[in-house]
């Protein structure tokens, strides 16, 4: 079992020692690349379709079928499609931001993918500060947004840009302020001790994953709804909404560029996802003792792969939100939520001394009832204000 | 409490995407090519021309009277009227088209040539795989094409057939009753006063 | 080293050139990231990933959506004459910065401190740098924390007042809304002023 687990570890080492020492280092970045672009590159294909058939079986339909058994190599025929299109830029597109846009969205998160601990011993590149790498490179996917927007000229393109800058900015507060209390209760930057953290058992069968915990609940469903944002998806997809402004910063890209576009927002998707399994979700620590006998990267990915279908799930239920709705969300609930979730990190922290029988469970409940108190206070703010009559400032 | 709604939703979705796997009757898709809806009477497409009998070209109800060329929205329509005349369902004589042609990427399937035909000679039809390489030569249907028998349109709009095969009945009887009271009357005159020079000439 | 330093200080260097003398100010923007950038690396070279970091965070992810926001909202940004280098004040700025970076080289070179013999670079690891934040320096950073921590707090509930102002002062609004729409016709017989906004 542990030779199953470290297959690829080992399969590099084996792979690396027919080169010669020089080139020994060239070899290892050069196979984690092509790993890392091969794993997600095929991730993304069979999220696509995935997507679309979990899409129309909500809607009771039977979702592409008909390429290949099931329709599963639909992914293929559209990529042949895409990539045999015309690439149209606009006359008076300023050309080079034009094309240097989705590059801008690609590159950083592939950079932030290279974080990601997929397994023991299986990290692409190990930072001590790989979370703060991870949110660095993951800022500046807004700057491609704005070069996509600002060099289409079209007024869709712009205003779509603006919208998803806005939005991105907004949630990075919560998404980062979220991961705060992970970082002060692991007591690390670096992505692979906070796995460690994860690892071992509660009573010797509850996984300590920081999920199972009031702070880590709240945590995690912050950080996922400020996820779903920053990754454009529904109910936050405001800056491609295509019922009003046509496909937003993507309006007028086509052909490969338009594929790569795609491609990035769905690699910052698993990024994201990656992220949230590896702080929450005990990363590619097993659920239960008995389980472990199965690789850890197995482990990895069939936690992203069920919170991508969650993302699916919530996109095929959910109507999108309206401009001022995700901004007073953003910064009148889940702002406020996280501080206190910060809080209520630190009370967890500085309780751990508290060792009569009982005090995990005072613990707990004292913890969840502050979340839960807050939750339902900040909710029905939330809920009123969405009540009020709305005033149009301009329509009326 | 914010979120009860969004779970409601979440639970609703799952439903259906579980229930969609078990329950074929969830599913309201028809797998197109290899099943088929039953055409429904009403359905339109496109028009074509009716003709009686087996012959299209002495059957063909249409007389080239123009009328839905002129009345077309998006001009799809082209006839050219014939020199000759051939008789029509009554026996009148008529114009034919010597060319009929509609150009069915124009076409937009509003119908009212059918509204405006005093001949019952155009109707729609319920065709609709007209995909074609050619988009200019095989969209623009000729004549030959176009023509379809009585028992076609009897098959499509079954109601609509029988009303217009009544009226027609009773047209044509009407005319011909009108012909025999014509020709009897015609007889009776021919006959009335040819006793009455007869007579005279049988007289004198 | 070498090769990976001149690299980026020729990307960053070249980067800053282009931000100052491309006409496009959009660009120009543009450019200055990729400055910012290029001296987020020259940190990472230089073994201090905390800062390098801090620096892709803060100036690539923030610093410069603002400027590029600030270039947006600002008027007509784009297609302006480049009056700006034929001019004779050019010149003298030029004489003066020789001037004062000789002098200031001059003087680091003459210099006795530079003789002597450094000592070795210390390892700036991001505990290390928490650790010193902790301790040596944890009044400054209580100071900036409380200090964002009440800006932020502050920008909330700026947000959170809108409601009860147009409340409170919804008449006035009216009437506000009203004088904007009389106003409102006297913009369109500016032909140019509407082209600029719609731009």
């Amino acid at each position: 079992m542990q030779s199953l687990d470290q297959i690829f570890v080992t399969g590099k080492q084996w792979l690396l020692a027919f080169l010669p020492e020089a080139l020994q280092p060239v070899g290892s970045i050069l196979l984690v690349i092509a790993a890392i672009f091969g794993v997600f590159a095929t991730l993304f294909a069979v999220t696509t379709i995935l997507e679309r058939k979990i899409l129309g079986r909500i809607q009771n339909r039977f979702g592409p079928n008909r390429v290949g058994p099931f329709g599963f190599f639909q992914p293929a025929a559209d990529g042949i499609k895409m990539l045999t299109k015309e690439d149209i830029v606009p006359r008076d597109a300023d050309k080079i931001i034009h094309f240097l846009a989705p590059l801008a969205l690609i590159i950083p998160v592939a950079l932030a993918l290279s974080v990601l601990p997929y397994g023991r011993n299986m990290v692409p590149v190990e930072f001590d500060a790989g979370l703060l790498f991870f949110f660095a490179v993951g800022a500046s996917t807004e700057l491609s947004v704005f070069m996509a927007g600002w060099s289409s000229r079209n007024k869709y393109s712009l205003v779509g840009a603006m919208r998803g800058i806005a939005q991105m900015i907004s949630y990075e507060v919560p998404l980062v302020l979220s991961t705060v209390t992970v970082i002060m209760i692991v007591g690390s930057l670096s992505l692979v001790k906070i796995v460690e953290a994860q690892s071992g058992f509660l009573f010797g069968f509850l996984p300590s994953w920081h999920v199972f915990t009031p702070w880590g609940f709240a945590g995690f469903f912050l950080f996922m709804i400020a996820a779903t944002a920053e990754s454009n998806r529904s109910p936050f997809d405001l800056p491609e909404a295509e019922s009003e402004i046509i496909a937003g910063y993507l309006t007028e890209y086509s052909g490969f560029k338009y594929a790569l576009f795609f491609m990035g927002e769905y690699w910052g998707m698993f990024a994201i996802s990656g992220l949230s399994v590896t702080l929450f979700l005990g990363g590619w620590n097993a659920p239960f003792p008995f389980l472990q006998f199965i690789p850890s990267y197995i482990w990895f990915f069939t936690k992203l792969v069920l919170i991508i279908f969650t993302f699916i799930w919530l996109r095929g239920t959910v109507p999108r939100l309206r401009l001022d709705q995700l901004m007073s969300f953003a910064w009148k609930f889940l702002l406020p939520l996280a501080l206190t979730n910060i809080v209520v990190a630190a009370i967890w922290f500085f309780s751990r001394a508290l060792q009569f029988p009982g005090a995990l469970g005072l613990r707990w409940i004292f913890c969840a009832a502050i979340l839960a108190v807050s939750y339902v206070w900040l909710g029905r703010g939330v809920a009123q204000a969405q009540r009020a009559k709305r005033v149009y400032q301009y329509a009326e | 409490m914010l979120g009860t709604g969004i779970i409601k939703g979440m639970v609703e979705t799952a439903r259906n995407f579980v229930g969609s796997y078990h329950d074929p009757e969830r599913l309201t898709t028809v797998q197109y090519p290899e099943e088929r809806l039953a055409p429904k009477e009403n359905g339109r497409s496109f028009p074509f021309l009716v003709f009686d009998g087996n012959d299209q070209q002495a059957g063909l109800r249409c007389v080239a009277c123009q009328i839905c060329e002129k009345e077309c929205p998006p001009q799809c329509i082209y006839i050219n009227k014939s020199k000759d005349k051939k008789p029509d369902y009554v026996g009148k004589l008529q114009f034919y088209p010597a060319t009929f042609d509609i150009d069915i990427s124009v076409c937009m399937s509003c119908q009212i040539c059918v509204e405006v035909c005093p001949f019952e000679a155009i109707k729609m039809d319920q065709v609709f795989e007209l995909s074609t390489s050619d988009r200019f030569g095989k969209l623009l249907l000729h004549k030959p094409q176009l023509a379809k028998p009585n028992e076609y349109f009897h098959q499509l709009h079954p109601t609509d057939a029988n009303e217009v095969d009544a009226r027609l009945g009773e047209e044509k009887r009407k005319a011909e009753a009108k012909a025999a009271a014509a020709a009897a009357a015609a007889a009776a005159k021919l006959a009335a006063p040819k006793p009455a020079p007869d007579e005279p000439t049988k007289a004198t | 080293m070498n090769v990976a330093f001149i690299l980026i200080a020729g990307l960053t260097l070249g980067s800053a050139i282009a931000a100052m003398s491309l006409r496009n100010l959009v660009h120009c923007a543009l450019c200055t990231v990729i400055t910012f950038a290029g001296l987020a690396a020259m940190y990472l070279q230089l073994n201090a990933q905390f800062v390098g970091f801090a620096q892709i965070l803060v100036y690539v992810g923030a610093v410069a959506i603002l400027i590029l926001f600030a270039v947006l909202l600002t008027r007509n940004s784009e297609n302006q004459p480049n009056t700006l280098l034929a001019s004779p004040s050019w010149i003298i700025g030029i004489l003066v910065a020789i001037s004062v970076s000789g002098t200031i080289i001059y003087a680091v070179v003459k210099s006795t401190r530079l003789a002597q013999t450094l000592p070795p670079a210390p390892e700036a690891t991001v505990q290390k740098i928490g650790e010193q934040l902790m301790t040596n320096y944890v009044l400054p950073l209580e100071i900036v924390a409380l200090l964002l921590t009440a800006a932020m707090i502050g920008a909330v509930i700026i947000a959170m007042r809108d409601k009860n102002e147009k409340e409170d002062s919804g008449s006035k609004m009216i009437t506000g809304n009203a004088r904007e729409r009389v106003s409102q016709p006297s913009t369109i017989h500016h032909p140019s002023s509407s082209q600029k906004t719609t731009r």
